[in-house]
């Protein structure tokens, strides 16, 4: 038989029909739905007076358009009160499971499917949310839809999709003190440019990977589509089995056991032939920190604004009239600037994971007075975690605030948002134009770069933490 | 879905020569807690369309009122980012039916064909030459003709075949929509999840 690859095996057991020089009829394993790009789609079903076909494999979570404070009183803007309303009532009105606002399994989409054991290895999922390319990390085929999408997954369980190509990202050694898998996907990204891997679907490979975290993993994941990918995964392995049985249910399977012979054949196999291949030396990694406002305008962080895009001799319109929405200069140093913003979260780092690795940088200190700093969890879990490990309280003696959990300031969908010409030092996964509000100025990092900066107030590389507390326990961050 | 039925296309053209426009450009989240599909339009670029004032920018082109037309000519991986329709619904509502452009993100260029916007893919070369034409005289038209898969610059005889997926090329023809051809196939579905899904 002719060698595949795991993109192929998990795609061409869910082709429940070719059409002809068409997409392919995909089967959907796992939907997952929140407020703002469901109701258009239930509006679809309501029209057409049909049902959901498929209730029991849609779960739905309130996360992109609610506050993250005072979750317990009315949502005080009305559209987003109604939009949240919206949802509660098509799930109550379709047999739909809902972990709306205040329902202790809440949390940002893509934070709990993996938490509370709904992404299950060889699974297809998707969601109307282009981060959902994080739940690869478990060996799965999932990607972000529009809402016509949503609609077709609702009433018929499949989705109408052309097959992408494949790529495989190879990285290879030892990671450094203070680079994180966040920096990993970063400069990956940098290299290949926001456009690098449209068209196709990635598989990440190789030691560096291996060596990760199932949650060092999701970010990797995750920042996929940044570089135009349809989605990104990695195969799964001891690490994604040892993941998997320690959660306390999984759900779409009848138990851990029964599947995890099943789960083990879940590779590519040797010689399957991808249509691009690329390597890396994940040990030339370094802190990484955007400059730009798209993903792809990325450098090391004790490096120079470059003076045009990678390949260009001169500099673009594109890129000067990003570098002027940032009030930069090609050549310009960053290390030591001023920062007003610090936003740890989003579905990119808002895991525990996260918190503890920006916590071992806080601990003992003090927030920088010009910082103002929004610290969001993923999730109700991820909240209740940082309480239940005294993370929350070394965050208040530093002078931080712990939120409560939602999309929050990654998308300045509620009120989170960084004021006009601010700098925001930022977890979460996109640098655009006003992403984190009109006029905001977004330098996408790790956890670590965002606690040293909170710290400073200034860019700051966070290695100089870390070399003075070379023997504290918890500097493994990003590895398993 | 929104059911679209579309054939030839003629029309003057909106130049917006950007790289990289990606979906939070095209409507900003602020705008996304409606829950119908309609009214987009009036926030498509919002951010460069309007001073943080709320005033019209004058400098940007939907303001300027010798730039009209159904035909949006963008630059490079247009669309890229955020998965949200809104984005298509907002360049729909506002009264465009093309978006063309040298290389277009993957989820765009689904929701634009899902809901009857032509995303137009033509070369590099070709997209330049279109933005210099538009830019000198904005009366420059283009023709596309969907049947026939092309894209001509009428005043110049450029032209160039475009490349749509035939099954997509045919529902647009026709105003098909993909949920009534899903909904006709519940019995394949159903037989395919007793015997091959992973779910049980």
């Amino acid at each position: 038989m002719k060698p595949k690859t795991l993109f192929d095996k998990i795609w061409d057991s869910h082709v429940v029909r070719s059409i002809e020089a068409g997409p392919d009829v995909l089967y959907i394993d796992r939907h997952y739905i929140h407020e703002v790009t469901s109701p258009q789609a239930f509006n679809g079903l309501q029209e057409r007076d049909i049902p959901v076909f498929r209730p029991g494999k849609t779960l739905a979570t309130a996360d992109h358009n609610i506050p993250t404070k005072d979750q317990h009183l009315p949502i005080h803007d009305q559209l987003s009160r109604n939009q949240v309303e919206r949802l509660s009532e098509n799930c109550k009105k379709y047999g739909i499971e809902l972990f709306g606002l205040n329902h202790p399994k809440n949390g940002i989409v893509h934070v709990i499917g993996p938490e509370l054991g709904y992404t299950l290895p060889g699974m297809t999922i998707v969601c109307g949310d282009s981060h959902t390319s994080t739940h690869g990390a478990f060996g799965t085929i999932a990607f972000g839809i529009g809402t016509s999408e949503v609609e077709m997954v609702l009433a018929t369980q499949c989705i109408l999709q052309p097959k992408p190509k494949k790529m495989r990202i190879t990285l290879d050694g030892e990671l450094h003190k203070g680079v994180t898998s966040k920096d990993i996907i970063m400069y990956v990204i940098s290299e290949i440019s926001a456009s690098g891997a449209t068209g196709y679907f990635v598989e990440y490979c190789g030691s560096a990977i291996r060596n990760l975290s199932m949650e060092a993993r999701m970010t990797i994941c995750n920042m996929s589509i940044e570089m135009g990918a349809r989605g990104g995964l990695i195969a799964p392995d001891e690490t994604t089995f040892g993941y998997l049985k320690k959660l306390p249910s999984i759900h779409g399977t009848n138990s851990f056991e029964s599947s995890l012979n099943e789960w083990k054949k879940l590779q590519t196999d040797a010689n399957a032939i991808f249509d691009m291949e690329l390597q890396f030396d994940a040990s030339s990694i370094k802190p990484m920190i955007t400059y730009g406002t798209n993903p792809g305008m990325g450098m090391a962080i004790d490096d120079l604004i470059p003076l045009s895009e990678k390949n260009n001799k001169e500099a673009s319109s594109s890129f000067l009239k990003s570098l002027d929405y940032m009030g930069f200069k090609p050549g310009m140093k960053l290390l030591g600037h001023p920062v007003d913003y610090v936003f740890i979260g989003s579905c990119t780092n808002g895991r525990i994971e996260d918190f503890r690795a920006f916590a071992q940088i806080i601990r003992g200190r003090k927030k920088a007075d010009n910082i103002t700093a929004l610290i969001v969890p993923g999730s109700k879990k991820v909240e209740e975690q940082m309480v239940a490990e005294g993370l929350t309280e070394i965050y208040t003696n530093a002078g931080f605030e712990v939120r409560q959990p939602g999309c929050s300031s990654c998308l300045a969908m509620n009120e989170d948002k960084i004021p006009q010409g601010k700098y925001a030092v930022s977890t979460s996964n996109r640098n655009f134009e006003g992403r984190q509000g009109p006029g905001a100025r977004t330098l996408l990092a790790s956890p670590l770069t965002a606690a040293a900066t909170a710290i400073t107030g200034r860019i700051t590389d966070p290695r100089e933490f870390l070399t003075e507390e070379k023997n504290h326990k918890i500097t493994r961050y990003g590895k398993s | 879905m929104a059911k679209v039925k579309l054939d030839i296309l003629e029309s003057t053209c909106v130049p917006l020569p950007f790289e990289n426009v990606d979906t939070d450009q095209i409507i900003p989240a602020r705008f996304l807690s409606a829950t119908s599909r309609q009214g987009f339009g009036d926030n498509l670029f919002r951010d460069w369309r309007y001073t943080k004032n709320g005033e019209k920018n004058s400098e940007f082109v939907l303001n300027n009122p010798d730039y009209t037309g159904k035909v949006l000519v963008a630059g490079k991986n247009f669309g890229s980012g955020s998965s949200r329709e809104h984005a298509v619904w907002a360049i729909f509502d506002y009264g465009f039916r093309a978006v063309v452009s040298s290389f277009f993100a993957d989820i765009f260029m689904n929701n634009a064909l899902n809901n009857g916007l032509l995303p137009i893919v033509i070369s590099d070369d070709l997209l330049k030459k279109l933005h210099d034409l538009v830019q000198n005289d904005p009366r420059t038209r283009v023709k596309i003709d969907l049947e026939k898969q092309t894209f001509t610059i009428l005043s110049t005889g450029d032209s160039m075949k475009f490349a749509i997926n035939p099954y997509k090329k045919e529902c647009l023809l026709k105003g098909l929509d993909d949920i009534d051809f899903l909904l006709s196939m519940k019995s394949t579905i159903t037989s395919f999840e007793n015997n091959k899904s992973l779910l049980k």
